[in-house]
C-alpha cells in the first residue's frame, strides 16, 4: 500500500461558483496539461497526516524537486489576491 | 570420498555428510555444498532438459546465472519450481526432482523435437498452425487445437496447486550507503563507508560473503584471499553500524533510492526455526548505493556447446577451489582470454588433467604462456572447437584452426578425448541494477563489454562490474567508492590492502562465434541458436528488442545472464555494424527471479484487514450469516433453523413493520466536521442547504461529483453551531473523507473546518417499527424522546444504562425510527440493553436483507442505484437541488447528455409472474428468451415486499418516468429467467410517509 | 466485408489461389504456411525476406499516421485493405511495436457493461475471430475464455448485469457457479476459508488471449504488402501548418507531407498534441506494470480476473504466469513503476492462488497509458483540421486493437466516423455524454 495517494494535476482553475461558463468549466473538471517534464501535482499524505502537497516532480524521471502543503500555498495565494489557486 | 571429489580443497565441511535425493536417488554431500556441487562431485552429469529441442542438459555455471540445470524442490504438499541447482543450498531430507522430461531425464520423448530443429525455427509458429478459413476448425479452433499440444510440450517445471503454508516477512530499512555485493570491492566499500560512520547494509546473493574471493586462490594483504575475507567480515560484524545481509538478493532499484531485496532466510534448512520466516522482503532506502555486483561469464558459441561436461572456466574453477569438486577428470580449456587460464590452473592445482587449451587466439601472452604449462597442457593456439561429442554426457571434441580476425575455420578437424570442456568467451558486467537507475550502458570495445551507463539515481559502480580486471583495482574502486558513498573527501590509500597485479591481459579477443554446422546455442535454457538470430535479422528483426521477441533470446528465467551479449555479437556481425550500434536490450526488475510469496509478506494469508463492528460478536452468537460489504463484515440474516435466506428477511421486515426491529449500522461513514465555516463548506458539497438547518437537528444530503453526477448521501446532524456529525454510506466512507479534504486543502483552503473521520470511533445502531419509541422509553435515562422533544429529524442525547448516547430519530424504512449511537467501546452493552428492553415488545435483529427490503419498499436508492453513472434527476432527487446557492456539480449537472431522452431513471418494478426477481436482470418491452435484443434498463435492487405480498424491485428504465404503470418484462438470459413486469412508482409503500410519525 | 478465398492462405499445402493471389497483387513476399515453413527448413532457412521492408520516407503521402503500434499500424492496414488507400506512411520514434502493444497482458474479451463499448469491442473480436488468416500471420488468438470473479452477492448481481447486456447485444456470457470455477481453475481460493470467497463468475467463452508482438507485426507486414511504407526511428518532432490546417510531420528524418495525419500514440499524446498546439487534453499518461512469472507446465487454462481487489491473470503458451493489476495512479512518462504496485498485485496473487506463493516473478516492466476521463477512447477526426485522432485506451488499448484500427481507417478516409467509433468523440466530455464504465468520473486513476 502507498503512504500516499495521487490526487492529479494542482492548480487547476475552478471557475466561480456561480459561473455558468461551460468552457471554463469543461476545462476545470475534464482536460489536463500531462506534460511530458516537471509537473505540478497533488499528493495526499493518506496514509498519515491526511495534507495534500503540491509537488513539482518530472513525469520522466520522477525525480522531485519541491514540495509544499496544498493548504498554506493556497491560503498564501488567496492573500495575495493573485488568484492562482494552489500553484506555486 | 566421491570420486570426484579433490583431495583436500574447498569450503565445504567434510566432516559431515548431508543426505538428499533427486529424481528420488538417494545422494550425499557436505554442509557447505550447493546441489550441483553435491551432484558433480556424486559424478552426475545430466540436470535438465532444455525448452524446445528437450536436449540434455548439465550445470553450466556456478550461480545465478545457470541457464540449464533448474530443478523443481518439494517441500511439504508444496513445489518450488525452476530452481537453479546451483543457488540450493542441500539440507537433509532435500528432495528434488528435475523438469521438463518425459517419461525421465535419462529418457525424455520430447527430444524428437531436435530432430525437426529446423522446422522449428525462430519464429516458426507464427507461420503456421493458422488452420482452414472454413469448415469445423476455422477462426481460431485449429490454432487452439494446436495449442493444446505447444502448452504441454513449453514449460519448464510444474507449479502445485496446494496452499503454501510458509510464511513470509517485509522489513523496510534504511541506511546511509547500501552496498550491493560483498565480493573483495563490495568488502572494502562497506568498510570504508563503515569507518566514516555511516550506517551502512552490506548485501550478497551468496551464502559465503567473499565473492570471487573465496575461489579465486589469490593473495591479499599478504594471507589467503579467504583469510582476509574473514577479517573483513570480522570487522564488519563487530561494528554497529553495519549489518550484513548473505543469501539476499538486491534485485530491484525503484525512484529515490529504494532497493527491493530478497532474503531466503529459511530455504536452506530442513525446517526453520520457530518464528523464522521462509523470505523476507527488504525495502531499503539508500542515502547512497555502491554497486559491487561483479561481472558474469560468458560462454562462446559454437556447434554442441550445450553438451553436458561443457561448463563456464570460472565455475569450474569455483567448484575446485570453492567446493571441492572436480567437473571432470580429462579437460580441455577453450577460451578468448587470458582469465581464464588462470581457471585451468586452479584446477591442475585441484588435482584435474587439464590436457589441451584450446585459444582461438593466434598470439598468447607470456604470462598466459607460463600458466598453461603450470598445468601441463597442451595450447593450441589460432584454434577453436567445432564440435563436440557425447551422448548425455560429452566425450570428445573437435578442435580446428581458426582465424580471429575472419572467423572462419580451416583445415582438418582434431578429435580430442575429454569429459569437461572449460569456455571462456570473456566477461559481463552485472549491471542489471545499474541499468535501471541508468541511462543506456555503454559499450567498451578493449573489454568487449557493456559497462554501467550515467547514472540517473546516486549510485556508485565498484570492482568488475564497473570493468576492474586486477583484484588491486577492484580494492583500490572499492575503498574509494566506499569513501565516496560516505561522502567522504579522504584520498588517503592507508586503508589499502595490498594484492598481486598480474600480466595477463584484460581484453578478450572480439570472437563470439565460432560458425561450423550444427547447432551452436545462444540461449541455452531457451534453445535459441546461432541461426536463429541470423533468421531474426534476415527477416527484418534487427533491433535488439524485436531480436529479442522474435527469437526469445534472454526471456529465460536466467534472463540472459550468459546469453545477451553473445546475441547481441552474433546479430552485429549480421547487420555488419559495431555492436553498441546494434544497442543493448534495458534490464528491467527484477535482476533475479523473485518468490510471489515474498513480495506479498504479511498479506499472504491476509490479503486485506477485516472490519468488524462492536457488536460483530452479538451478531455471530445469535445465529446471524455474515457477508463482506467492502472490508465490513455485516449480518446479512439472522436464520432461524430451517429457514431460507428469504423467509428469514421477510421475518424480520415484518416484524419492523409490525412492532420493532434492531439493525447494526456502525458501518456507515462518520466525519465530524468542525469549525465556523462548517455550515458554509457543507452547503457547498451537498445539493441542499445545510447553514439553515437548527442545532439539534439532522436533515438528508445528497452530494454531487464536479461532474455533475449524483456521488453520495447521508444524514448530516447539526450537534452545535460550529459542530456536524456527517454520515455517509459504507462503501463510500473513504472517498467522500478523501473528497473532503481535498476540497478543504485545495480548493477553498480559506475555510476554517476540521474533518475528523470518526467511523470507528461510534457504534450505532437503528431501532425501527411502531414500537421503535416505547422501547427507547424504556431505557433511555436523561431526556425524553417523545414526539415533543425528539420530533421528526431531531437529536436528543441520554443515557442508555449510565452509556452517553446520542439518539436521532430518522427512518431508513419508512417506520418510525432512531439511530442510537454510543462510543465503539460500549456498542455491545448498548445493543444488549435495547434487546433487552425491546424483549416486551418483540424486538428482532435484523440484517442487510431486511434493511434493503424495508428501503426498497420505500424507494430509497443505495449505491445500486447511485452507480457513477445515475444524476439527481435520474433518481427523482432534483427536489433536493438548491436554486439558492452554487454547490458541487451545480454547474455541470445540466448538460445535454445528462438531461437529455433516452436517460436510466429509477422506476419500481413489480413482478407479474409471482416469481422472484433477480438484480442484474434486464428490462426489455418485447421478451425474446431465444434472441433477446433491444434492453431499456436494468434491475437495481430486489426483495419479496412482506408490505405488498410481491416480488418488487428498483430498476433503471430508459425514459423510465414516462413508462409508469406500463407493461414491460424482465430479460435475464444468463439465469434464463425472463417474465412480465408492471413499471411503477419506485415509492411501493407508504408514499406519504405517514408512518414516519409513529 | 469482401472475403474471397484467395486471401487466405491454408494451413495445407497447394491452395491454387494463393499463387494466383499473389501475382494479381504483385505481393512480394512469400505466404506464410506449414509448406513454405517446410520448404524453408529444408534450405536451411535462408530464403525468408524480411517481414517488412524499410523504406526511406517520401516527401508526400496521402496519409500518415504517427505511431508505429498495434493502432497505428492496424489503422495502416485497414487503410489499405478496406479503402484502397495505400500511399500511407507510418512513423514510428523506436523500433516498430516498441509501446504498449508489446506491454500489455494479452487479453482479449468484448465483456463491457454499456452498449456503445458492447458493440465497439465486439466488433474487434469478430475481427480478432479471423485475424490469422485475414493476416496471414498467426496472432495465436486463443479463445480459451475470460472469467471475472465475483466475491459478494451484490457484485454477482453486477457482473451478470453486464452478462446480460453483453447477451442483449448478441455476444456471449454465461454465469458460472463457485462449483463450476473450481474445475475449470484448479488451485483457486473458492470456499468458506478465503478472505473473498467466490460467488460465482462471469465467463465469456470467446474471450482469451493472443500473442502480443505478432499482432504488431502481422499488422505491419500485412500494411507493407499492400504498400504502406513503415517508417522505424523516425520520431515527430512539430507539425507543418497551413494556417490551422495540419499538411504534415517534421521528423528526424525529414519533412513529410500529407493531405491527412492520424495520430496514434497512445501513451505520448499530450506530448504529441503539444506540438500541433493542443496544450490541453482529457487524458492523463499514467504507467501500467505488468508481470510474468518463470514459465510453467500449463497451471491456469482460462484468463482470470480477481473481483476482490484488480488482478487479471492468463498464462502464455510459453508457460509464463502473466498478469498484472491497477496503475501506479501518478501522471508520467516513464515505463518505470514502483513497489507498492508490485506488493499489491503480487499479495493479490498469492490471495487469489495460495500456491504460487512459490512461484517466482521473472519480469516486470512498464507501459504509458493514456487514461482519459471516462475510461473509454477517443477515435475522432479533428481537433484540428487535416487531423485525426485516436487516443484514451487507458489499460484495455490491446483488445481494440482491430477495431481501433479498422474504425480510425474508416473515420480517416470517409472523414467521419463509423457507427462504431461515433460514440467516441472529444466533445462528448462538453455534452456530458461520458461513457464511464466504472462510473468514477473524472479521475483516471480510477478507471
Amino acid at each position: 500500500m502507498s503512504e500516499f495517494t495521487y490526487q492529479g494535476e494542482a492548480g487547476r482553475q475552478r471557475p466561480d461558483p456561480a459561473s455558468t461558463d461551460r468552457a471554463a468549466w469543461d476545462a476545470y473538471v475534464y482536460d489536463r496539461l500531462n506534460p511530458a517534464g516537471e509537473h505540478n501535482e497533488l499528493w495526499q499524505h493518506s496514509g498519515g497526516c491526511r495534507a495534500h502537497l503540491v509537488v513539482t516532480r518530472n513525469t520522466l524521471t520522477h525525480v522531485i524537486s519541491s514540495v509544499a502543503f496544498a493548504r498554506e500555498a493556497g491560503r498564501a495565494h488567496s492573500a495575495g489576491r493573485r488568484g492562482k489557486g494552489a500553484r506555486s | 570420498m566421491s570420486p570426484r571429489r579433490t583431495a583436500d580443497s574447498g569450503r565445504i565441511d567434510r566432516s559431515r555428510q548431508i543426505r538428499f535425493s533427486f529424481d528420488g536417488a538417494n545422494y550425499s554431500g557436505h554442509p557447505g555444498d550447493t546441489l550441483a556441487s553435491a551432484l558433480l562431485a556424486s559424478g552426475v552429469s545430466l540436470f535438465g532438459r532444455s525448452f524446445k529441442y528437450h536436449r540434455p542438459r548439465g550445470v553450466m555455471t556456478a550461480g545465478i546465472d545457470e541457464p540449464n540445470a533448474l530443478v523443481t524442490v518439494l517441500k511439504g504438499d508444496g513445489r518450488e519450481p525452476n530452481i537453479p541447482a546451483t543457488m540450493l543450498e542441500i539440507y537433509d531430507g532435500l528432495t528434488v526432482v528435475s523438469q521438463n522430461r518425459y517419461p525421465s531425464l535419462a529418457f525424455d520423448v520430447g527430444a524428437v523435437n531436435g530432430l525437426a530443429g529446423k522446422l522449428f525455427s525462430a519464429g516458426f509458429y507464427y507461420k503456421t498452425f493458422m488452420g482452414p478459413v472454413f469448415g469445423p476448425l476455422k477462426g481460431t479452433r485449429f490454432w487452439m487445437f494446436c495449442e493444446w499440444f505447444i502448452r504441454r510440450a513449453a514449460g519448464l517445471g510444474r507449479a502445485g496447486y496446494a496452499a503454501d503454508t510458509a510464511r513470509y516477512e517485509r522489513v523496510n530499512a534504511f541506511c546511509d550507503v547500501l552496498v550491493v555485493g560483498a565480493g573483495p570491492a563490495g568488502l572494502m566499500a562497506a568498510r570504508a563507508a563503515a569507518e566514516q560512520g555511516r550506517r551502512v547494509i552490506l548485501a550478497d546473493l551468496d551464502t559465503r560473503l567473499g565473492g570471487s574471493a573465496n575461489w579465486s586462490d589469490e593473495t591479499i594483504d599478504g594471507m589467503a584471499a579467504t583469510d582476509w575475507v574473514a577479517s573483513a567480515i570480522a570487522d564488519l560484524s563487530g561494528r554497529d553500524n553495519v549489518r550484513l545481509l548473505p543469501r539476499t538478493t538486491v534485485w530491484g532499484y525503484y525512484d529515490n533510492n529504494t532497493l527491493a531485496a530478497l532474503e531466503r532466510v529459511t530455504d536452506h534448512k530442513a525446517k526453520p526455526e520457530t518464528g523464522e520466516p521462509r523470505h523476507r522482503s527488504w525495502t531499503i532506502r539508500a542515502g547512497s548505493v555502491v554497486l559491487a555486483t561483479g561481472a558474469l561469464e560468458r560462454p562462446l558459441v559454437f556447434p554442441g556447446n550445450d553438451r553436458p561436461g561443457v561448463m563456464l572456466a570460472a565455475a569450474a574453477e569455483r567448484y575446485a577451489v570453492e567446493f571441492g569438486v572436480l567437473a571432470g577428470e580429462r579437460a580441455v580449456l577453450f577460451t578468448n582470454n587470458d582469465r581464464a587460464y588462470r581457471s585451468a590452473a586452479a584446477l591442475a592445482r585441484a588435482g584435474a588433467r587439464i590436457a589441451t587449451i584450446v585459444d582461438v587466439r593466434d598470439t598468447v601472452s607470456a604470462a598466459a604462456r607460463r600458466l598453461a604449462s603450470e598445468c601441463g597442457a597442451e595450447l593450441l593456439a589460432g584454434r577453436a572447437v567445432v564440435a563436440t561429442d557425447g551422448r548425455r554426457q560429452l566425450s570428445g571434441i573437435a578442435v580446428r584452426a581458426f582465424d580471429a580476425r575472419s572467423g572462419t575455420v580451416s583445415g582438418d578437424a582434431r578429435n580430442l578425448a575429454a569429459d569437461c570442456l572449460l569456455v571462456s568467451g570473456g566477461w559481463s558486467p552485472a549491471l542489471h541494477l545499474a541499468s535501471q537507475a541508468g541511462a543506456r550502458p555503454r559499450w567498451d570495445s578493449g573489454l568487449q563489454a557493456f559497462l554501467p551507463p550515467e547514472p540517473t539515481q546516486n549510485w556508485i559502480a565498484a570492482g568488475a562490474v564497473a570493468g576492474a580486471y586486477s583484484t588491486a583495482e577492484v580494492l583500490r574502486q572499492g575503498l574509494e567508492t566506499g569513501r565516496m558513498a560516505a561522502g567522504s573527501a579522504d584520498e588517503d590509500d592507508g586503508g589499502l590492502p595490498l594484492a598481486a597485479d598480474d600480466e595477463l591481459d584484460p581484453n578478450p579477443a572480439p570472437v563470439f562465434e565460432i560458425r561450423a554446422d550444427g547447432k551452436a546455442f545462444v540461449d541455452h535454457q531457451h534453445d535459441v541458436t546461432a541461426d536463429d538470430v541470423r533468421l531474426a535479422y534476415r527477416e527484418g528483426f534487427v533491433s535488439v528488442e524485436h531480436l529479442k521477441r522474435y527469437t526469445t533470446l534472454g526471456m529465460a528465467t536466467d534472463q540472459g545472464k550468459t546469453s545477451n551479449v553473445p546475441g547481441m555479437a552474433i546479430m552485429a556481425a549480421a547487420v555488419g555494424k559495431p555492436i553498441e550500434e546494434v544497442g543493448t536490450t534495458r534490464f528491467r526488475p527484477p535482476f533475479a527471479p523473485v518468490s510471489l510469496g515474498s513480495l506479498a509478506a504479511e498479506r499472504h494469508g491476509h490479503l486485506k484487514p477485516e472490519r468488524l463492528t462492536p457488536m460483530h460478536d452479538w451478531h455471530v452468537a445469535n445465529g446471524a450469516t455474515m457477508f463482506t460489504a467492502g472490508l465490513w463484515f455485516r449480518p446479512q440474516i439472522y436464520g432461524l433453523p430451517g429457514e431460507t435466506i428469504e423467509q428469514a428477511y421477510v421475518r424480520e421486515a415484518k416484524a419492523v413493520r409490525d412492532g420493532v426491529g434492531i439493525v447494526d449500522v456502525s458501518t456507515l461513514g462518520k466525519i465530524a466536521v468542525q469549525g465556523p465555516d462548517a455550515a458554509e463548506f457543507l452547503d457547498r458539497v451537498y445539493t441542499n442547504m445545510f447553514s439553515t438547518l437548527a442545532v439539534g437537528k439532522a436533515r438528508y444530503g445528497l452530494m454531487l461529483r464536479e461532474d455533475g453526477f449524483a456521488y453520495d448521501d447521508g444524514t448530516t446532524w447539526r450537534l452545535g453551531e460550529t459542530e456536524f456529525l456527517m454520515t455517509t454510506t459504507t462503501v463510500n466512507a473513504g472517498k467522500v473523507m478523501q473528497n473532503l479534504e481535498y476540497c478543504l486543502d485545495v480548493v477553498w483552503p480559506d475555510l476554517k473546518v476540521h474533518l475528523t473521520s470518526v467511523t470507528d470511533e461510534w457504534a450505532g445502531a437503528a431501532l425501527s417499527g411502531p414500537k421503535a419509541r416505547q422501547v427507547l422509553e424504556a431505557c433511555v435515562t436523561g431526556t425524553a424522546v417523545d414526539d415533543a422533544t425528539l420530533p421528526f429529524m431531531g437529536i436528543v442525547r441520554g443515557e442508555i444504562d449510565g452509556v452517553p448516547v446520542t439518539i436521532c430519530r430518522l427512518s431508513f424504512s419508512g417506520e418510525l425510527a432512531y439511530e442510537v449511537y454510543c462510543g465503539a467501546g460500549h456498542g455491545t452493552h448498548v445493543w444488549e440493553t435495547l434487546m433487552e428492553a425491546g424483549e416486551l415488545f418483540g424486538i428482532v435483529a435484523y440484517g442487510l436483507e431486511a434493511l434493503g427490503t424495508l428501503r426498497i419498499e420505500k424507494g430509497h436508492v443505495t449505491g445500486a442505484e447511485i452507480d457513477g453513472r445515475t444524476t439527481a434527476r435520474d433518481l427523482h432527487l432534483d427536489w433536493m437541488l438548491s436554486k439558492k446557492k452554487p454547490f458541487i456539480g451545480s454547474a455541470m449537472m445540466d448538460r445535454d447528455g445528462m438531461t437529455g431522452p433516452g436517460r436510466l431513471e429509477l422506476v419500481g418494478v413489480v413482478s407479474l409472474d409471482g416469481r422472484p426477481l433477480n438484480g442484474g436482470a434486464h428490462i426489455v418491452e418485447s421478451s425474446n428468451p431465444a434472441a433477446p435484443r433491444d434492453s431499456i434498463g436494468h434491475v437495481t435492487s430486489v426483495c419479496y415486499s412482506p408490505a405488498l405480498r410481491k416480488y418488487i424491485s428498483l430498476a433503471l428504465v430508459e425514459d423510465g418516468k414516462a413508462r409508469l404503470g406500463t407493461r414491460a418484462f424482465v430479460s435475464d438470459p444468463v439465469r434464463k429467467r425472463f417474465g412480465p413486469v408492471e413499471l411503477v412508482s419506485h415509492h411501493f409503500f407508504d408514499p406519504e410517509g405517514k408512518r414516519l410519525h409513529g | 466485408m469482401r472475403k474471397a478465398m484467395a486471401e487466405y492462405s491454408p494451413w495445407w499445402p497447394g491452395a491454387p489461389y494463393r499463387l494466383a493471389h499473389r501475382m494479381k497483387r504483385n505481393v512480394p513476399m512469400a505466404e506464410y504456411s506449414a509448406l513454405s515453413l517446410l520448404r524453408n527448413a529444408l534450405g536451411g532457412n535462408r530464403d525468408w525476406a524480411p517481414a517488412w521492408r524499410k523504406p526511406e520516407p517520401k516527401p508526400t503521402y496521402d496519409v500518415i499516421i504517427v505511431g508505429g503500434g498495434g493502432h497505428g499500424l492496424a489503422t495502416a492496414y485497414y487503410l489499405a485493405k478496406e479503402h484502397g488507400i495505400t500511399n500511407v506512411a507510418v512513423v514510428e520514434k523506436g523500433y516498430l511495436g516498441s509501446g504498449n502493444v508489446g506491454r500489455n497482458t494479452t487479453i482479449v474479451r468484448s465483456n463491457y457493461l454499456l452498449p456503445d463499448s458492447i458493440r465497439f469491442y465486439e466488433h474487434s473480436l469478430k475481427l480478432w475471430e479471423n485475424l490469422s488468416h485475414d493476416l496471414n500471420y498467426n496472432v495465436m488468438f486463443s479463445q480459451r475464455g475470460m472469467l471475472n470473479l465475483a466475491h459478494t452477492p451484490g457484485q454477482a448481481d453486477d457482473f451478470i448485469r453486464r452478462g446480460n447486456a453483453m447477451r442483449h447485444e448478441g455476444v456471449d456470457a454465461e454465469w458460472l457457479t463457485p462449483a463450476e470455477i473450481g474445475r475449470m481453475v484448479p488451485g483457486l481460493a473458492i470456499g468458506g476459508s478465503a478472505r473473498f470467497p467466490v460467488v460465482g463468475g462471469l465467463m465469456q467463452p470467446r474471450g482469451g488471449t493472443a500473442r502480443h508482438d505478432a499482432v504488431a507485426w502481422g499488422y505491419a507486414r500485412g500494411a507493407d504488402r499492400r504498400g504502406v511504407d513503415i517508417i522505424e526511428n523516425c520520431e515527430v518532432t512539430g507539425f507543418l501548418r497551413d494556417g490551422d490546417r495540419i499538411t504534415g510531420v517534421m521528423t528526424t528524418r525529414g519533412e513529410i507531407r500529407a493531405g491527412k495525419v492520424g495520430i496514434a500514440v497512445a501513451g505520448s499524446t499530450g506530448h504529441v498534441m503539444k506540438m500541433a498546439g493542443v496544450e490541453r487534453l482529457p487524458i492523463e499518461s499514467h504507467v501500467l506494470q505488468a508481470f510474468v512469472s518463470e514459465s510453467l507446465k500449463p497451471f491456469i487454462h482460462t484468463v482470470v480476473t480477481f473481483g476482490a481487489g484488480h488482478l487479471y491473470i492468463s498464462q502464455s503458451d510459453k508457460g509464463g504466469l502473466v498478469f498484472g493489476g491497477d496503475i501506479d495512479g501518478y501522471n508520467t512518462y516513464a515505463q518505470r513503476g514502483n513497489l507498492p504496485v508490485v506488493e499489491e498485485v503480487m499479495s493479490e496473487m498469492v490471495a487469489l492462488f495460495p500456491g504460487l506463493a512459490r512461484v517466482r516473478l521473472l519480469r516486470s516492466w512498464g507501459g504509458i497509458m493514456d487514461m482519459s476521463m471516462d475510461g473509454s477512447p477517443i477515435i475522432t477526426r479533428g481537433p484540428l483540421p487535416g487531423m485525426y485522432l485516436n487516443c484514451g485506451w487507458c489499460y484495455g488499448g490491446f483488445k481494440a486493437t482491430p477495431a481501433s484500427g479498422w474504425s480510425f481507417a474508416w473515420t480517416i478516409a470517409k472523414d467521419e466516423p463509423h457507427r462504431i467509433n461515433a460514440p467516441y468523440t472529444l466533445d462528448r466530455f462538453h455534452r456530458g455524454a461520458v461513457i464511464d464504465e466504472k462510473g468514477q468520473g473524472a479521475t483516471p486513476r480510477l478507471h
